[in-house]
């Protein structure tokens, strides 16, 4: 809602500044984005006499104007625009003068023949939009006089408002007034009526067909109206509210729209079939041409307005149609004061994408009462331009039961108010800060008040509701300030304690968290290998944005290809995030999970990677070589199973999915479900006591076929050396002569040691016999 | 004897011994300072003071003197001699082992502005650590962290926060909806929240008052990305039920926090606003120290009928609610420009904080 400083001062009467009033209003929950200066004049610009043009024959697209600024002397002027003729009066900028663009006016010519200044068009003087030509002053006023006191355009401030959806009332001046003045503590004035001449009774016929979208329906006819152009002062006013001037009657509808909250609409009673309204929803196949020349296609839940015929003449609320316009002949004028269900108006609003400065209104909830005065303020402003004007009252009027009721209240407790907001306010300091915005407060029992809610205010209905006038109004700057005590302690669950951890190992092993879009293209998911179904978002922004991520994969290869399209070498991501495989039950079977990718890296990188969150998050898998997730490397990847779970996925990305994302460098992948891992029980590790006695080393090395994984023998060799196994490394793995086909040998170095003592001869030997059998049950034969 | 004794003269073997005692000491002298190795000076050392060394030679000889008196001169004289050569050489030794140091050093010199690479120490995105922070401020002030789904019903994102059906804030939200459907339930009733309250309600199902926590987490509108917008953000929710909770105690924590976050000198301040769940409802701005006030987020009240939907009476309780954007703090603190940059995932980008 723009808002013009001058007019609101029209109903508040206050010294403070538009920077004050600006604040003032801010404090009151009426937001102003910001507050413009307009109007400003520019000193040095005056007017001047157009005494001759003439064309210079070596320019082209300038010509010398000739002027008299009043003194007789005749002064040359270069100017790119050629609207003007002899006799015209327009604004010359004089030499020295510096525009609102900044410009300076300098006495420098053209073709070494001096200019004594520079014409200006009214958008170089900052009061519109108009550069096509040089702006035309009155006629009659006088050479040399200031451009600024002809046109009458004073210094004024335009507040641009966000209204909140519980402010419909702000959409009015005088809402905004009303506010501010309360807050002022100074009274509201209100817009003045009178002057109205009345003639006899003049009934329209009114008929609601859809009483529950319709509330109440009143049509006034004034006559002897003339259709013309509206006060200088009209104009402006609702030009700097951002509407074009239309003619005196328009402008006046409109006027009232924008100082009650009103929305009106003006129709020419000669024209209105069957002089009179008729209101109902539109007809399947409908379809009517709006005031902006658009052919309107309605549902059968628009609600129209129609004449008596049932010819449609308007949608109701929100924009009237084309042929009922008032026009230059129009004498006769049917007013429409009407109230519609708010709901239904947005509705069709948003069916239709039509908006209007009508349809804001209406579909926010307007006040459905107040329609006499509206009439009279109508009146009263085009009575100044129609002096014959004539009002037919009483108005002709249908209400339904839709109508909100006149008489809304609601019990205000004055310890709920000081229990909500921490406030030691009494009754009459709760009466006083609500009655100057019109909420009647009466007492009917010990601190316990009953309200009456202002009709202009829809949007309050509840005791909250009115608690909420009262700190707005109270100030809640005002409330005060402590820091409550919380009983409980604060902290992070384990889950959440354990996420942490997650992204410390992450970080320790060198690896940047990376955040990728949750959300895929339809074929992205595809591409990254998936078979899995997807949850797909039905009102994606665009297409490529449609589909919920199943796997964390995808975003992070997405993520290493960009970077390497880049040159960037040693790319370790991870994340940690929400993926969104489809479930059946109530919502989709979204869970947490872990991704790593190493750009450049094998598998055994992402198998250390998961070792090392293994340990520090005190848990176990099982790789199971047999079993491969889709898209990943079919020869060098494992699924992570702890006990019966599946808990992720360790090894590389097939090669034909790193084509797909267009990355020449192998990539190994660590995938873990979190939600599974980070709820696992976890114990604080319990101390095993250092063993400090001598310890000695014995190197292994076992033949084993392909078949069999390392992982079997490596575990064999763990139950054979037994407890005095201190620590196992598989330093060599060797492929090639000496060995049979489909066998490797695998070299382990055992370091020995006992709790207490020295070991024997007879210690290590038995060590190695004892690994040696173990190796054997999974079919590991020691070398040498 | 005695007479000869009596007027100084001794016999030529004591003198002898005494003469071979000088030379000795002074030979040994002359090949200590000759030595120009430790090496050379451990040979000097085991000639001179070995046990078939000279002095130990000497120390023999002594026996051949008659008296005691003579035993006793000459052996402190070669007492004399050894000592001064042992300080010699152990003085020597020293000075040899301090030119071998240096010379070693000087050998394994480096200059140490030559190394330009780093160990790779990876990074938390620089949302994480705004979310972190965040979440052991208000840790801190004794709450308790909670979190909720990404994928929503229409009933906690919007019905159970004072939002029915048809309710007109709802078109505010820009929502996505997803082509879910719960069993028995109808299309268009699965969304991506638009918000982290959502969670406030599970959390008033799931704890008794008193409750102080905060919900972070991710949240979606259908909102074209540019430098102050993304689709996908991610918003911190504060929630405090307990018995005489007021407004001032809202804008005491608001307080608490932004000065913890953002410095000491940062003052803050509540400003009337509308949100459908709270009640009275504010926005929440902090002055810079410019003087130039910065909107943060929304905050208020908790609706009467918010708390009746998580199942708490009003009438018992009363709390407050708080949300911003997480990311937006990570942009204040760094001085981002422009929020995609991130979500580009450069490493670039992400290895700067």
């Amino acid at each position: 809602m723009r808002v013009l400083l001058s007019w609101l001062r029209e109903y508040v009467e206050t010294d403070l500044g538009a920077d004050q009033i600006a604040e003032t209003l801010t404090q009151l929950g009426l937001t102003v984005e910001s507050c413009t200066q307009i109007g400003e004049p520019v000193p040095g610009v005056i007017a001047a006499r157009v005494l001759r043009t003439e064309r210079h024959p070596d320019a082209e697209r300038v010509h010398r104007v000739y002027v008299d600024l009043g003194d007789g002397l005749e002064r040359h002027i270069w100017c790119g625009a050629f609207n003007m003729s002899p006799g015209d009066l327009v604004p010359l900028a004089t030499i020295g003068t510096t525009m609102p663009d900044g410009r300076r006016i300098e006495r420098r010519g053209i073709l070494g023949i001096d200019s004594d200044g520079m014409l200006c068009s009214a958008a170089e003087l900052g009061i519109g939009e108009d550069s096509s030509g040089i702006m035309l002053l009155p006629g009659d006023a006088t050479p040399g006089a200031a451009y600024h006191e002809i046109l009458g355009i004073e210094r004024d401030f335009v507040l641009d408002l966000d209204l909140t959806r519980n402010r419909p009332d702000g959409w009015g001046y005088l809402g905004i007034a009303r506010d501010l003045a309360a807050s002022l503590r100074t009274p509201l004035r209100m817009p003045r009526v009178g002057n109205l001449r009345s003639g006899e009774h003049w009934p329209v016929s009114v008929e609601i067909v859809d009483g529950s979208r319709c509330g109440r329906f009143g049509a006034a006819v004034l006559s002897g109206v003339r259709v013309g152009p509206s006060a200088q002062w009209m104009a402006r006013r609702l030009g700097a509210a951002g509407m074009r001037s239309i003619n005196n009657v328009v402008d006046v509808s409109n006027y009232v729209m924008l100082e009650l909250n009103r929305p009106n609409h003006a129709y020419d009673l000669d024209r209105l079939g069957g002089g009179g309204f008729r209101v109902r929803t539109a007809t399947p196949g409908e379809s009517m041409v709006t005031l902006d020349g658009e052919q309107r296609e309605l549902h059968c839940d628009d609600l129209l307005i129609c004449d008596a015929t049932d010819t449609p003449i308007g949608i109701a609320g929100i924009m009237g149609g084309l042929d009922s316009e008032i026009g230059e002949q129009t004498t006769t004028v049917a007013l429409e004061m009407a109230w519609f269900e708010p709901s239904g108006i947005m509705a069709s609003v948003t069916r239709l994408g039509l908006r209007s400065e009508a349809s804001a209104r209406n579909e926010r909830g307007i006040d459905p009462y107040g329609i006499g005065f509206a009439i009279e303020r109508f009146v009263t402003l085009l009575s100044e331009t129609c002096p014959d004007l004539v009002w037919h009252q009483p108005i002709s009027e249908v209400r339904c039961a839709s109508l909100p009721s006149r008489h809304r209240e609601t019990v205000v407790r004055v310890s709920e108010v000081n229990r909500v907001l921490g406030t030691d306010l009494d009754q009459a300091q709760v009466s006083a800060l609500l009655e100057p915005i019109g909420f009647v407060v009466e007492r009917v029992g010990d601190e316990v008040c009953s309200v009456g809610l202002p009709s202009w205010r829809p949007d309050c209905g509840s005791e909250i509701d009115v608690v909420e006038e009262i700190a707005r109004h109270h100030g809640y700057a005002r409330l005060g300030r402590a820091v409550p005590s919380s009983p409980t302690i604060g902290g992070l669950t384990p889950v959440q304690r354990r996420r942490r951890l997650v992204r410390e190992v992450m970080v320790g092993l060198g690896i940047s968290e990376a955040m990728p879009n949750p959300f895929l293209a339809p074929d992205t998911a595809r591409r990254a290998g998936l078979d899995t179904a997807v949850v797909t978002i039905t009102n994606p922004l665009v297409a490529e944005e449609s589909v919920l991520r199943p796997s964390l994969r995808p975003g992070l290869l997405g993520a290493v290809s960009y970077n390497a399209s880049h040159r960037i070498r040693g790319i370790r991501l991870f994340e940690i995030g929400h993926v969104y495989p489809p479930a059946i039950g109530e919502l989709p079977g979204e869970y947490e999970a872990l991704a790593v990718v190493l750009a450049g890296c094998g598998a055994v990188d992402a198998v250390e990677v998961w070792r090392e969150l293994a340990a520090a998050l005190g848990i176990g898998a099982r790789l199971d070589q047999s079993v491969v997730p889709s898209g990943l490397h079919p020869t060098r990847s494992a699924t992570l199973i702890a006990g019966r779970d599946t808990i992720g996925a360790v090894g590389e990305v097939d090669p034909e999915v790193l084509e797909a994302f267009e990355i020449d460098q192998r990539v190994a992948v660590l995938e873990i479900d979190l939600d599974v891992v980070l709820r696992a029980p976890s114990r604080p590790a319990a101390m095993k006591p250092v063993r400090r006695s001598p310890s000695s080393d014995l190197d292994l090395a076992f033949v084993l076929s392909e078949s069999v994984p390392a992982e079997r023998l490596t575990k064999a060799i763990r139950q054979g050396a037994g407890n005095l196994l201190a620590d196992l490394d598989l330093f060599d793995v060797y492929r090639g002569d000496g060995l049979a086909p489909d066998t490797r040998s695998l070299a382990y170095r055992l370091r020995l040691q006992a709790p207490d003592r020295t070991l024997t001869e007879a210690d290590i030997a038995a060590v190695r016999a004892a690994c040696e059998q173990a190796a054997h049950k999974v079919g590991g034969v020691l070398r040498g | 004897m005695v007479f000869l004794e009596a007027i100084g003269w001794r016999p030529n073997l004591t003198i002898s011994v005494i003469a071979d005692i000088h030379t000795t000491r002074d030979d040994a002298l002359a090949s200590i300072n000759a030595s120009s190795t430790l090496e050379d000076l451990r040979a000097v050392e085991s000639a001179v003071f070995g046990k078939r060394g000279r002095f130990a030679a000497l120390k023999t000889s002594l026996k051949s003197l008659t008296t005691v008196d003579d035993r006793r001169e000459a052996g402190q004289e070669l007492n004399a001699a050894t000592d001064l050569a042992r300080t010699a050489l152990e003085d020597r030794r020293r000075q040899l082992a301090a030119e071998r140091r240096s010379d070693a050093l000087h050998a394994e010199r480096l200059d140490l502005t030559e190394a330009l690479g780093r160990p790779g120490r990876g990074h938390s995105h620089v949302v994480t650590q705004a979310w972190q922070d965040l979440e052991d401020l208000f840790i801190a002030m004794g709450y308790r962290v909670v979190e909720g789904p990404e994928v929503e019903t229409d009933w906690y994102n919007f019905e159970a926060l004072n939002m029915g059906p048809g309710h007109p804030a709802r078109g505010e939200f820009d929502t996505l909806f997803t082509d879910h459907v719960a069993p028995g339930g109808s299309p268009g009733h699965t969304l991506l929240r638009t918000h982290t309250s959502p969670v406030q309600i599970r959390a008033m199902q799931q704890m008794e008052p008193p409750i102080y926590v905060v919900a972070p987490g991710r949240v979606f509108r259908r909102d074209t990305p540019d430098a102050t917008h993304m689709p996908v953000f991610h918003q911190i929710e504060g929630l405090v039920i307990d018995k005489g909770i007021t407004m001032a105690h809202l804008a005491g924590t608001i307080d608490a926090f932004t000065r913890a976050f953002f410095g000491e000198d940062v003052a803050s301040r509540l400003r009337p606003s509308y949100f459908p769940f709270t009640e009275p409802s504010a926005e929440f701005d902090i002055q810079r120290p410019s003087g130039e006030w910065l909107e943060l987020g929304g905050c208020g009240m908790v609706h009467p009928s918010v708390l009746r939907a998580g199942g708490i009476d009003p009438e018992e309780w009363t709390g407050f609610a708080f949300g911003f954007g997480i990311d937006r703090m990570a942009v204040m603190r760094h001085r981002i420009t422009d929020l995609r940059e991130m979500y580009t995932n450069d490493l670039r980008f992400i290895e700067q904080f």
